[in-house]
């Protein structure tokens, strides 16, 4: 595998370096020997068919599969700026899901107010002061483009919002703590056209603020938002380069061949 | 040959109603409709039953006596019919019963829903089970005989028969129940409410108790009133280890008889059918059956709702 | 805005977030296991005092003044005729409710109103029960204070638990296999009865001995309808040498049961009494838990069997 960089306007450091990285459920060999970059406040797709492991992967960067018994990580995925293996074992799962946010599929707001949705991460973490609260839920609402929809009633339950705004609702939780990284799981999946649309143009400007990694089952989706897209197939990392690159001009038979609509 | 006969039955009827085969399915249809309404007749009968003899008693007894005397003695001369002693009693064990039901029962949910490993879950939920499926009249046994002496050792002065021993033993027979609804209400709550919280870096007990609980907060009231039902309408615990003395007291430590403990002490008497005494068991039997109906029909409205959620 | 993602700070409100893990998971297990030694307690007492008394004897012998002779004879065959009146009351009419309410039943008021029903019933202490067989059955219907009007009593208290238990065995049938029954052109009782039923046959099963299990247990309302605690004799059997060769004399007979002579015995004062009310509630304790467990296990099994 070879990281290639060409035509990027700035250079860019690394956010995160994925080293050799193997994920096991169980006995299943779910990701085989992935190496990728993560460019610092960039924007990177997954992409692929169903079951290729992109989710998989998604979740090895906030250990979300420590949950669940029977799962086992090989190999490194190094975080940058203090160049900590978040996949070791002596790493805690609990500080790295701090460091690093995740928004799901399906917008999945607790049965609280907006306004305790957007502070739990904060209150997670022993945050009380409510001016602090307060400052930073307006915050993380202003950057997720809610605050102007949501201002007069934050103490409303989060089920009464619409989906993309409770899509929304979860991108401002996971703001509200000032993550490194945001990882979104096929965020727009289950929103319709509309809401696709606000979401993706947050995505976007949110860029200037916080290192992404999206997974999505949308081509035109990743052209439009991404600077960087990873093609997976099969649990390995096929191709990975600039956005543009991978959609124009693939180096990979396979990858054109998904590109273009010919897979399979 | 063979062909021969398929083809007999491929044609053997008209394509149309067959008039037999008709009847014989509205038949059993009305067979089955008639024992699920029989239910409805059971609820009916009960009220019935209950309703007709209380009214006899409330001719004898006004309604105000009932439920404003402080004594009840209808077996005496000086007959006195104050249901309040019976509801001390009754609301005297429940308290106990609760007071250990509910607390170790949300805990013990909370720590198979939330902590436990898949093995000891695959353990404790059938053991459990077994746990309340112990006759109470067992239960009423171990109260009466091993929990009220142990209790002796502590508090001396405790005697033979308490409200104390009842309650507990009557609490601890509810854990089980309680666990158990309380249990499903909390597993109901979607994976991915569970994983956004823990995404945002929370602990277990910060995910059980901030998000878990709140989301499944109609299923867990729902279950701990349908708790408090049993509690109210227990007999045998409460028959064999509080006496079966009427006593108006708020304290556990005294020997008092609940509002099925009494029913219990007359039946085993040698009552005349018609007497007032046979009527009293009826009129205290209606007013349990308002109290565990009432908490009963909340229990179910709240567990309707968390279904409805999720 | 002053961050809030300081590492140091971090480690340490995560180091005492888990601690409150660590309690929690403590006070889990400590509860489970008060449930756990309330149950050895409970045994290991029954055991001590009671396993003494358990011998042949005590199976064969009546109920006595004396203690060390009296046995539990005419409770056992009291609870084997009085579960037999129930289950054959009980099984069918619940089982038809069940199918009825989960194949038939239109969406309308009177479904509804069965449904709350139903539910409601399960909630309904059993002493109420008694007092119903009491007025009914006893006075009304004039069955007497028989095996007749307990095992009915009984039937009424364990309808609602066999009607949930077929209704949830039925509900889990997907509804592909009636599909495919109907294409074939079958009628709905030939569904039912061919497919619907076989298949769900062991789940409801497992409804019907977790009932019966609990109609075993019950005293409250066998007491309510006034049973008498000292039988010294057997109903009539069932069996006769001359033609027809059965009888139901024993329906209206007289009778007790192990609960409730374990009642009598725990409330006599005599301590001899109270070890012979330890051997019985032994006896009741390993039916009780052998049935259920049979009835856990049968689940067990069926989980793991089907896959729909």
């Amino acid at each position: 595998m070879q990281i290639n960089q060409e035509k990027v306007a700035e250079p860019t450091q690394y956010k995160s370096e994925v080293r050799n990285l193997n994920f096991y459920y169980g006995e299943f060999n779910a990701l085989k020997n992935i190496d990728m970059v993560l460019h610092e406040k960039k924007i990177t797709a997954l992409i692929g068919p169903s079951g290729c492991g992109k989710s998989t992967f998604l979740r090895c960067f906030n250990r979300m599969h420590d949950l669940y018994p029977g799962n086992r990580y090989e190999g490194e995925i190094i975080l940058h700026p203090d160049d900590v293996n978040i996949l070791a074992s002596n790493v805690d799962p609990i500080e790295v899901r701090m460091r690093i946010s995740m928004v799901f599929q399906k917008p999945n707001p607790f049965p609280k107010s907006i306004y305790e949705n957007v502070a739990y991460g904060l209150r997670v973490r022993g945050i009380r002061q409510r001016a602090i609260l307060d400052e930073r839920v307006e915050v993380a609402l202003r950057n997720s483009a809610l605050w102007d929809e949501v201002k007069d009633r934050q103490h409303d339950l989060a089920f009464n919002l619409s989906g993309g705004q409770q899509q929304r609702l979860c991108i401002a939780r996971a703001l509200a703590t000032d993550p490194e990284i945001l990882l979104f799981d096929e965020p727009t999946s289950a929103l319709d056209p509309i809401a696709t649309a606000s979401i993706e143009e947050l995505i976007t400007d949110l860029k200037s603020k916080v290192t992404i990694l999206i997974v999505t089952h949308n081509m035109q989706q990743a052209a439009r938002v991404s600077d960087y897209t990873a093609y997976m197939y099969l649990g390995e990392l096929i191709e990975f380069n600039v956005t543009d690159t991978i959609f124009i001009k693939p180096k990979n038979k396979q990858t054109e061949d998904y590109i273009t609509g010919r897979f399979g | 040959m063979a062909e021969e006969s398929h083809n007999k039955i491929a044609h053997a009827g008209k394509l149309g109603y067959s008039f037999r085969r008709n009847l014989h399915e509205r038949f059993i249809e009305a067979l089955l409709f008639l024992s699920a309404a029989l239910s409805v007749a059971i609820m009916l009968a009960i009220i019935v039953m209950l309703v007709k003899e209380s009214i006899v008693f409330f001719q004898h007894v006004s309604i105000w006596e009932f439920l404003t005397d402080t004594q009840w003695t209808p077996l005496f001369d000086d007959a006195h019919y104050g249901i309040l002693p019976l509801i001390a009693g009754t609301i005297v064990s429940s308290f106990i019963a609760l007071l250990v039901a509910l607390p170790l029962g949300t805990i013990i949910a909370i720590y198979l829903s939330e902590f436990a490993p898949f093995t000891v879950r695959e353990i404790a939920k059938p053991f459990l089970e077994l746990l309340g499926g112990i006759p109470t009249v067992v239960y009423g046994y171990f109260a009466l005989l091993f929990v009220t002496p142990l209790l002796q050792m502590i508090f001396p002065e405790l005697p033979g028969f308490s409200l104390l021993s009842a309650g507990l033993v009557m609490g601890i027979m509810i854990i089980p129940y309680v666990s158990s609804m309380t249990e499903d209400a909390m597993r109901a709550v979607p994976m991915n409410l569970r994983e956004g919280s823990y995404a945002m870096g929370a602990t277990r007990f910060q995910t059980a108790i901030r998000v878990v609980m709140p989301a499944a907060f109609s299923g867990i009231a729902a279950a701990y009133i349908l708790g408090i039902s049993r509690a109210v309408g227990e007999t045998m615990v409460v028959a064999i280890a509080a006496g079966m003395q009427p006593n108006l007291t708020w304290n556990p430590m005294e020997p008092a008889a609940t509002i099925t403990a009494y029913i219990v002490q007359v039946s085993l008497g040698d009552l005349p059918h018609g007497s007032i005494g046979y009527q009293t068991i009826f009129a205290a039997g209606l007013t349990l059956l308002i109290l565990t109906l009432v908490f009963n029909i909340i229990g179910h409205v709240l567990r309707k709702r968390y279904r409805e959620i999720y | 805005m002053k961050s809030v993602n300081n590492l140091e700070e971090i480690r340490k409100i995560i180091g005492r977030h888990k601690r409150w893990d660590l309690i929690f998971m403590i006070a889990g297990i400590f509860a489970l296991m008060i449930a756990v030694l309330t149950f050895m307690a409970l045994f290991a007492h029954m055991l001590i005092d009671g396993m003494p008394r358990l011998s042949w004897d005590f199976f064969t012998s009546f109920p006595s003044r004396r203690p060390e002779s009296a046995g539990i004879l005419s409770a056992w065959v009291g609870t084997t005729l009085v579960m037999l009146v129930t289950a054959v009351s009980a099984v069918p009419l619940g089982i038809g409710s069940g199918i009825y309410l989960e194949e038939y039943a239109p969406k309308n008021l009177i479904t509804e109103i069965i449904e709350i029903n139903v539910t409601n019933l399960a909630g309904v202490p059993s002493i109420i029960y008694g007092l119903l067989a009491l007025g009914l059955f006893v006075y009304q219907l004039g069955f007497g204070q028989s095996v007749l009007a307990a095992g009915l009593a009984l039937a009424l208290l364990i309808l609602p638990v066999v009607i949930v238990a077929t209704r949830e065995a039925i509900r889990s049938i997907p509804v592909t296999i009636r599909e495919g029954a109907y294409a074939l052109g079958a009628t709905k009782w030939q569904t039912v009865s061919d497919h619907l039923l076989p298949y769900s046959s062991a789940g409801i099963l497992t409804g019907i001995i977790i009932g019966l299990a609990r109609a075993i247990g019950e005293t409250a309302p066998i007491i309510t309808i006034g049973a008498l605690t000292f039988i010294a004799f057997l109903p009539p059997s069932p069996v006769k040498n001359e033609f027809p060769y059965v009888s139901f004399e024993w329906l209206t007979a007289p009778f007790t049961v192990m609960p409730i002579q374990m009642f009598n015995w725990v409330s006599r004062p005599e301590e001899a009494f109270q070890l012979n009310a330890a051997a019985a509630g032994l006896v009741l304790v390993v039916m009780t838990l052998a049935m259920n467990g049979l009835a856990i296990y049968l689940r067990y099994r069926m989980r793991k069997n089907i896959k729909w």
